[in-house]
């Protein structure tokens, strides 16, 4: 059924369509609509599930550990204050390989008080172990959630599904609602079979010294690289179900492409209007948009990008020190495949509306750039 | 031939890693007599989070998570409801936790549990000062006490926190205090609480040989003495706070006699014994003021 839904509404619908059992969260703005609309959706009877409302973010993430250490499929969303608030519980989750998904409304971090989009928050986050995924619609916002459900089972780790503050959460968009039955092919119950079982008692994590702790962390970094093949794989199995498939990376005219910008999130979208407005001008350009951040998809990017002449990295956040996050880690993709410039701009911090306008400047800036340069290239900052 | 009053079951084995007359480990062997084999413990970090053995070992029979450290009451919250979403409504889920963990640092989240009544039974065993790390002051040490952060020439001088009455605050169906000197009445009140729904609360005053500066023989004697010289009584909160039970049904000793084997006390002069123990007995004198008044008013219907 397809209905006008703002992005908040379409992660609520696809908690309802995945058969979520435990839900726990706390209010944040620009998040709060997901679980005012999960609160009525369990309160009817459309969601079977129990719905803990907690006194912090960093109890709904320890709520969501004990009902999926319980055998449980549960779901938290957060934003900005809220996620870092969350940290030791995510890294908690990781650790206890647990299936957790979490939704991330992408928000500014404070000092000074802003409720508006930057990924700071969920790139502060990228070491944990939490696979991150970043939507561009609301139809990927809803549709990421019972593919996230199903990555996280299959190799036991948390997924954080993210999207752009107001661009994503408070527009309304048209969005083919997932139905429960339908899902179910899709997305089996979760029935673990390493649960908290007083038939079969066991202590999880407790004390380990240096003979064991090393083991467990590589699995984790097996679990992520194993992840690429099941992201794929469950995109793909997501397409044959309804239709619209999903994948790592999204390229876009890049094929003969003399220079790419390289985006995330709905940055995406308006570049690829950019783009084709500067394809009718003859310029070949094109656009590959990241959406899956861990585990990094090193082989498609490189694979894209070692085929053009220069690549422009755009990042809504900065890495203070260092430029912008996505600029670094797609320099690390392309160490020693090529010889290409690899130049980084920040832009839209804090909500700054990155229009049509701003990324043809960066676009026309990137042509004429040469080479990478030692400062970090700001866009559209009063200096 | 008697009845044993102490349940033959044993769910903790021997091979534990506690120092030598740890009240703690004496406060889980007999919780887990009175809960048996369908419980499954949260543990935050404390003591316990070592006491149980490393991995892949465990000293107990029934699962355990360990969770971050104030986290205990909301983690075994989570737990509850995963559990009940699985058709499993019979399991009692225990978060056991040190003072450190519920007067402090986990006492937010602890308070959001109780708000929300969710079915539990929340464990502080109260050793009075965080001993795992190695004796530094909590806001349960009590007034006068040595610990690491409280060099005897800078003790503690503000009381301690009276988490009974917060805990009483939150309406919960059950509250008690217990001490590992008394098996029979802490296994009778953790039988209790297993057959109430919703959040309870039991407060365990375990005795510390390390922190206390005690010999370890003398864990339960200490345990008694807490106990009859007023220092931690012995109580229950029924009826959603509204109703008090203090035992009184002993032979009183003098806080002085409590606390002279106890080296965290020792570089109190006279006249500082005999402040605190005046306080000792204002403190009950005033509980008991209190269960007279709470039993002279109805309670209330909801």
């Amino acid at each position: 059924m397809k209905k006008v839904v703002m992005g908040n509404h379409a992660v609520s619908y696809g908690v309802r369509a995945s058969e979520v059992k435990v839900i726990s969260a706390y209010p944040v703005t620009p998040q709060t609509h997901i679980v005012e609309l999960l609160s009525e959706l369990v309160a009817n009877g459309e969601i079977d599930a129990k719905f803990i409302k907690v006194e912090s973010e960093h109890s709904a993430m320890a709520a969501c550990v004990g009902a999926s250490a319980a055998g449980s499929r549960t779901f938290t969303a957060t934003s900005s204050q809220g996620l870092l608030l969350m940290t030791e519980m995510l890294h908690w989750a990781v650790g206890a390989r647990l299936p957790i998904v979490l939704t991330n409304v992408n928000r500014a971090i404070g000092p000074p008080w802003s409720i508006w989009t930057d990924q700071n928050d969920s790139l502060s986050m990228r070491d944990v172990g939490w696979i991150q995924i970043y939507c561009e619609s609301n139809q990927e916002t809803q549709d990421a959630i019972p593919q996230a459900f199903k990555i996280a089972e299959e190799i036991n780790l948390p997924v954080m599904l993210v999207l752009d503050a107001f661009f994503l959460s408070h527009t309304y968009e048209i969005v083919d609602l997932l139905e429960t039955e339908q899902v179910r092919d899709f997305l089996p119950p979760y029935n673990p079979e390493i649960k908290l079982d007083t038939n079969d008692p066991h202590s999880f994590g407790n004390l380990s010294g240096p003979d064991y702790y090393m083991e467990l962390r590589y699995m984790i970094e097996e679990a992520m690289n194993d992840a690429r093949g099941v992201i794929k794989r469950v995109g793909k199995e997501f397409g044959e179900h309804f239709g619209r498939y999903y994948d790592m990376v999204v390229p876009y005219r890049c094929d003969d492409a003399d220079l790419i910008l390289v985006t995330s999130g709905t940055v995406a979208s308006t570049t690829r209007a950019v783009i084709d407005e500067m394809r009718d001008e003859g310029i070949k350009i094109g656009a590959l948009k990241i959406r899956v951040l861990r585990p990094f998809p090193f082989k498609e990017v490189s694979d894209i990008l070692c085929s053009t002449k220069k690549v422009a990295v755009l990042d809504r956040n900065i890495s203070f020190g260092n430029h912008g996050v996505f600029f670094q880690e797609v320099k690390s993709a392309l160490y020693g495949k090529t010889d290409i410039p690899i130049i980084g701009y920040i832009l839209g911090l804090g909500g700054r509306d990155v229009t049509p306008k701003v990324i043809r400047e960066v676009a026309d800036k990137a042509i004429k750039d040469k080479n990478p340069e030692p400062y970090i290239n700001w866009i559209g900052v009063k200096r | 031939m008697r009845e044993a009053r102490i349940p033959t079951e044993e769910l903790m084995g021997s091979g534990h890693l506690a120092c030598q007359g740890c009240g703690a480990t004496i406060a889980m062997r007999f919780a887990l007599k009175a809960l048996g084999s369908k419980t499954i413990l949260v543990i935050p970090a404390c003591c316990w989070a070592v006491i149980d053995g490393t991995f892949p070992h465990s000293a107990v029979d029934v699962p355990i998570f360990h969770t971050a450290f104030e986290t205990a009451a909301v983690t075994a919250a989570g737990v509850k409801a995963g559990l009940e979403m699985r058709g499993d409504f019979e399991t009692t889920v225990v978060a056991w936790a040190g003072d450190g963990g519920t007067f402090d640092i986990g006492l937010q989240a602890l308070s959001g549990t109780a708000e929300r009544n969710d079915d539990i039974i929340y464990v502080c065993y109260d050793n009075e000062a965080y001993m795992n790390t190695g004796i530094q002051r909590s806001s349960s040490t009590p007034v006068g006490a040595w610990t690491t952060t409280t060099p005897v020439t800078n003790y503690k001088t503000r009381p301690k926190k009276n988490m009974i009455d917060i805990m009483a605050a939150h309406a919960i169906p059950y509250i008690a205090t217990a001490s590992v000197a008394y098996p029979e009445d802490l296994i009778r009140k953790f039988k209790k609480a297993k057959a109430i729904k919703g959040t309870k609360y039991i407060q365990i005053l375990a005795p510390c040989p390390t922190g206390w500066k005690l010999s370890p023989e003398l864990t339960i004697w200490a345990g008694r003495k807490a106990v009859t010289s007023k220092v931690y009584p012995m109580l229950e909160i029924t009826e959603n706070g509204n109703k008090l039970t203090v035992w009184k049904d002993f032979e009183a000793t003098s806080f002085k006699e409590y606390i002279k084997p106890q080296g965290r006390f020792r570089h109190l002069k006279e006249n500082e014994i005999e402040k605190i123990g005046k306080d000792v007995e204002s403190s009950w004198q005033r509980l008991l003021a209190r269960e007279k008044m709470l039993a002279s008013i109805p309670g209330l219907e909801a």
